[in-house]
C-alpha cells in the first residue's frame, strides 16, 4: 500500500497513467489487432519528441521566462546541411552528424548571446533567432530534396528485437540527461538557478555559464532530432520541426517538470511523449475530422496537466 | 492575571494550537488593555508568531478561545474581521508587493479608497502616518516597493500599519519592527509607539533587542516552548532577568585586543574619485564591521565586492569570496529545495569527482554542521521553508560557512535570530576569524557591530570614518553616522 502510495506521488506517474488509457482505448477499438503496430510507431514518434523535450526541459528549469521557441527552425537547418553535405553517401555519415550538432551548437551560442549581450528576454530571443535560423534553411535548401544515405534511413527505420532503433537512441540520451539532472554539479546548479536566480549567484553558482550551456545543450538536441527526423522520413522538409514547438513544450509540463522553474523530471517526458501520440492516433483510429481532434487534444492535455498539478499540491 | 479583564482590546483564554507533532501553543493566556504597551519575548520557535497568528485571525486555535472586545456573540473570528475590529499588525516577513508603488500598497489595506482620486487619498494617508512616525524620512510615496531599501520597507509597513481609513485602530503588532532600521529610526519608532499608547492604543513589541522592550512596553510577557512562563511589569525586570526568564545566559563580552599584528590585506576596494570618502580594506583573520544608519551603500558595498569576486561563467576552482544573505527570500533561499541542499550548494565544486555530486560526502558534511549549529530538524530532508526564519538563517551561516573561501561577506545576517543562537554564532565567527578567515560584516545592531575589531561607518553611499579596537564604541559611530547631518 505504501510503496503504491510513493509511486502516485510521483509526478511523471499521470503522464504515464494517461499515456497507458489511451492505449488501450485505441487498441480496444481494433479488437487488439493493432497492439504491437501501435506500440512501435507511438515509441517511434514519441522519441523524437523526448529529444527535444530534454532540452527544452532544461530551459524551463532555468526559470520564469526561459524557454528556447528556435527548436523547429534549428531541426529544420541542421537537417537541411546535414543531409546537403551528405549527399545520401554512406560514407559521409559521421560528417553530416557533426555538421548537424555543429548547427546546434551555432544556434545555442548565437541565442545566449542574442540573451545576454543584448539583454532581450529569452521568448523573444530565441523567437527572433528561429526567423533568422529558418531563413538560412530555406535558403540553403530552395526546394531541394534530398534522400538521407541509406545506412540512415536503415538504422532509423528498423527495429532491434523490436524495439524501434530510434526510441532506443532516445532511451541512451535519456539516461545520460537522468544523469546529468539528478547526480551533476550541472543539474544542481539549473535546479538552483531556476528558484531563485539572485541566491544562486549569491551562494557561487556561475549563473552565465550553467544558462549558456543549457542554451547550447537545447539546440544541440534538437539539431540531433532534425537529422534523425530527416532520416526516418526520407529527406529533410522546410516545416519539419512545426510542430514540435508546442509538442517540446507540451512533453516538459505535462510531464511533471515545474513550469515555474527550478524542477525538472526525466521520466516524465516520456510518459507525455507517448501520450501525445496516441492521443492523435486513437482519435484518428476513431475517425475523428481534424477539428474535432485539435480541439479533443487541447482539453486532454488541459485535463492531465490539471490532474497533475492537482496531485502536487496535495 | 489580567486574562480575565472586561476591558482588554484582545483576550486569548488557554489558547493550544498544534502543528502535526509539533505543539506551538501549549495553553497560553494573553491580554491587552486600551492604553498598555505589552512586550512579547522568547527565543525562536517559542510560539509568539504562532500566537499573533491567533490575534490577527491568521489561525484558529485548536482549544480555548480568542475575543477581540467589540465582537459580537458566536462572530467567528478571521483576519478581515480582526481587521474590521481594528487589529493591525506589522509581519516580521514584510508583505507589501514589491511590484506596486507605496500609494497602491497602501489602496490594499484600506478598501475604503476607492473612486476617483484614490492616489492622491491614498498618498495623503501614508505620508501623513509616515511624517508622524519618521519625521524626514524622505521616502517617494510614488516608489515601487522594490526599489525602496529594506528600511524603507519597514517604515512604509508600519506607517500603513497605523494608518486609519474607515476603521479606527486599536490594536497593533509589531513583530520585529526595528530589525532592519538603524538606531536613529528605531528611537523615531518606539517614540510613536509610547504617544499612540497614552492616546489610548494598544501595541504589543515582539523584538530581540531587550533594551527596547524595556524601555517601550509597560508589561513583559516571556514565552517559552508554547507557554507563557513570566508576565510582570516591565520596570521589574532587567536585561539580565528577562534573559534569565527566556532561559539563556548573557555571556559578557569578551574584551579583544585590537588585532595589532595585522594580517595580509585579502580585499579592498578604492572609494570612487572626488567622493572624499575612505578606501576599503580588509587583513586576514580581521572582523570588519560596516555600520552607519540602514541603506546607505552597505550592502551595495558588500555585493560589489562579492561580483568583483568573478565566477560568473565559471566556477573557480579556489573559491575566494562567500555571502551570507540578510534578506534570505531575496538573497538566500532556494524555496524548493531540501535543507541539506540549501545547506550545500556552495560548496558543491569541493564534492564532485568528474562532473558528479558525491551524495554520501555531501549529507556528512551537512550532519556535521547541523549539529555544530543546531539546526531545530528532524531530518535534513525536510523542505528549507519548513524551519523557523531563524534556523533557515542558520542554514545560510552554514552555507557559506562550510566553504574553504577565505573571505566572508555578511549582509545583516541576524536578522529575525534569538539571543541564544547569535552569541553560539558570535564565537563561531571569533574562531574562524582566528583561523585566518576574514569577515566584512554589515549590521544594523550595535552589539554585533561592537563585536568587529575594525569598523567602517558609512553615510549616503561612501565610508566616512574608520574605527579600530577600543575606538569601537556606539556613541563613535553614531556621531560618525549623523555628523553632518548635526551640523
Amino acid at each position: 500500500m505504501n510503496a503504491l502510495r510513493m509511486v502516485f506521488s510521483k509526478p511523471w506517474i499521470w503522464a504515464f497513467i494517461a499515456a497507458g488509457g489511451v492505449f488501450f482505448v485505441t487498441v480496444m477499438f481494433t479488437g487488439g489487432a493493432s497492439t504491437i503496430g501501435l506500440g512501435q510507431a507511438a515509441l517511434t514518434f514519441a522519441s523524437f519528441s523526448v529529444i527535444v523535450g530534454l532540452g527544452q526541459m532544461f530551459v524551463i528549469t532555468l526559470g520564469p521566462g526561459n524557454v528556447d521557441l528556435s527548436i523547429p527552425a534549428t531541426m529544420t537547418l541542421a537537417a537541411t546541411l546535414a543531409l546537403k553535405v551528405m549527399e545520401s553517401q554512406n560514407g559521409m555519415i559521421f560528417v553530416g552528424l557533426l555538421v548537424a550538432l555543429g548547427v546546434g551548437l551555432g544556434v545555442g551560442i548565437a541565442n545566449y548571446a542574442l540573451i545576454k549581450a543584448l539583454r532581450i528576454p529569452p521568448i523573444i530571443a530565441t523567437l527572433s533567432s528561429s526567423f533568422i535560423i529558418q531563413s538560412t534553411a530555406i535558403w540553403s535548401n530552395r526546394g531541394l530534396r534530398i534522400r538521407p544515405p541509406q545506412w540512415m534511413a536503415d538504422l532509423t527505420t528498423q527495429s532491434l528485437f523490436g524495439v524501434p532503433n530510434v526510441a532506443l537512441i532516445a532511451l541512451g540520451i535519456t539516461l545520460v540527461i537522468f544523469v546529468l539532472l539528478e547526480k551533476s554539479l550541472y543539474g544542481r546548479w539549473v535546479s538552483a538557478i531556476g528558484q531563485n536566480m539572485r541566491a544562486a549567484r549569491m551562494a557561487g553558482v556561475p549563473v552565465d555559464g550553467v544558462r549558456f550551456a543549457t542554451y547550447v545543450l537545447c539546440a544541440v538536441l534538437a539539431s540531433l532530432a532534425g537529422f534523425l527526423l530527416a532520416s526516418f522520413s526520407g529527406g529533410a522538409a522546410l516545416n519539419m520541426g512545426t510542430e514540435y514547438l508546442l509538442t517540446s513544450i507540451a512533453v516538459v509540463v505535462i510531464g511533471g517538470t515545474a513550469v515555474a522553474g527550478g524542477f525538472a523530471n526525466v521520466p516524465g517526458i516520456w510518459g507525455a511523449s507517448l501520450f501525445l501520440f496516441l492521443v492523435v492516433s486513437m482519435l484518428n483510429t476513431y475517425g475523428a475530422s481534424a477539428g474535432v481532434r485539435m480541439l479533443l487534444t487541447g482539453v486532454i492535455i488541459i485535463g492531465v496537466i490539471i490532474a497533475a498539478s492537482r496531485r502536487r499540491v496535495a | 492575571m489580567i486574562s480575565g479583564d472586561e476591558t482588554a482590546v484582545i483576550a486569548v483564554d488557554g489558547a493550544e494550537k498544534s502543528f502535526g507533532a509539533v505543539r506551538a501553543l501549549d495553553g497560553v493566556s494573553f491580554s491587552v488593555r486600551p492604553h498598555e504597551c505589552v512586550g512579547l519575548v522568547g527565543h525562536n520557535g517559542a510560539g509568539k508568531s504562532t500566537l499573533v497568528n491567533l490575534i490577527t485571525g491568521g489561525l484558529a486555535p485548536d482549544s480555548g478561545s480568542v475575543l477581540v472586545s467589540g465582537m459580537a456573540e458566536g462572530e467567528k473570528f478571521s483576519i478581515a474581521g480582526a481587521r474590521a475590529h481594528g487589529v493591525r499588525c506589522v509581519f516580521q516577513e514584510l508583505s507589501l508587493c514589491p511590484n506596486l508603488t507605496v500609494e497602491e500598497n497602501t489602496r490594499i489595506t484600506h478598501p475604503a479608497l476607492k473612486g476617483l482620486g484614490w492616489r492622491r487619498r491614498a498618498r495623503a494617508l501614508i505620508a501623513g502616518k509616515l511624517d508622524a512616525i519618521f519625521p524626514g524620512h524622505g521616502i517617494d510615496c510614488t516608489r515601487m516597493i522594490g526599489d525602496l531599501s529594506i528600511a524603507e520597507r519597514q517604515m512604509v509597513e508600519i506607517a500603513t500599519a497605523f494608518s486609519e481609513s474607515d476603521t479606527r485602530v486599536r490594536l497593533v503588532i509589531l513583530d520585529e519592527p526595528t530589525s532592519s532600521l538603524d538606531a536613529g529610526l528605531a528611537a523615531q519608532l518606539l517614540g510613536y509607539v509610547r504617544k499612540f499608547v497614552s492616546e489610548g492604543g494598544a501595541v504589543v513589541i515582539i523584538s530581540h533587542i531587550l533594551g527596547e522592550i524595556l524601555s517601550t512596553a509597560d508589561r513583559v510577557v516571556v514565552m517559552k516552548d508554547g507557554r507563557v512562563v513570566s508576565e510582570r511589569r516591565a520596570a521589574e525586570f532587567t536585561v539580565e532577568t528577562l534573559v534569565g526568564a527566556m532561559g539563556s545566559v548573557v555571556r559578557a563580552r569578551d574584551a579583544r585586543a585590537p588585532s595589532a599584528a595585522a594580517g595580509e590585506i585579502v580585499l579592498t576596494r578604492k572609494a570612487p574619485a572626488g567622493s572624499g570618502g575612505i578606501d576599503f580594506v580588509a587583513r586576514r583573520g580581521e572582523l570588519v564591521g560596516l555600520a552607519g544608519l540602514g541603506g546607505h551603500g552597505q550592502t551595495r558595498m558588500l555585493v560589489g565586492l562579492f561580483n568583483a569576486g568573478g565566477g560568473d561563467w565559471v566556477s573557480p576552482k579556489d573559491p575566494r569570496i562567500a555571502f551570507v544573505a540578510g534578506d534570505r527570500h531575496v538573497d538566500g533561499n532556494l524555496p524548493l529545495w531540501s535543507i541539506l541542499r540549501n545547506m550545500t550548494i556552495s560548496l558543491l565544486p569541493d564534492l564532485t569527482r568528474r562532473g558528479l555530486v558525491d551524495t554520501r560526502a555531501e549529507a556528512e558534511i551537512a550532519a556535521r554542521w547541523r549539529e555544530r549549529i543546531e539546526v531545530r530538524t528532524k531530518d535534513m530532508a525536510n523542505p528549507i521553508l519548513s524551519l523557523s526564519g531563524g534556523n533557515q538563517q542558520k542554514v545560510l551561516f552554514a552555507r557559506a560557512l562550510a566553504t574553504r573561501a577565505p573571505v566572508v561577506l555578511m549582509d545583516d545576517p541576524m536578522r529575525g535570530v534569538d539571543i541564544g543562537t547569535k552569541q553560539e554564532v558570535y564565537a563561531m565567527l571569533r574562531e574562524e576569524a582566528a583561523k585566518g578567515r576574514t569577515f566584512v560584516w554589515y549590521s544594523t545592531e550595535m552589539d554585533e557591530i561592537c563585536q568587529c575589531d575594525r569598523v567602517y561607518v558609512f553615510r549616503e553611499g561612501r565610508i566616512v570614518a574608520e574605527l579600530a579596537g577600543a575606538e569601537v564604541s556606539e556613541e563613535r559611530i553614531l556621531s560618525a553616522s549623523f555628523a553632518e547631518a548635526a551640523a
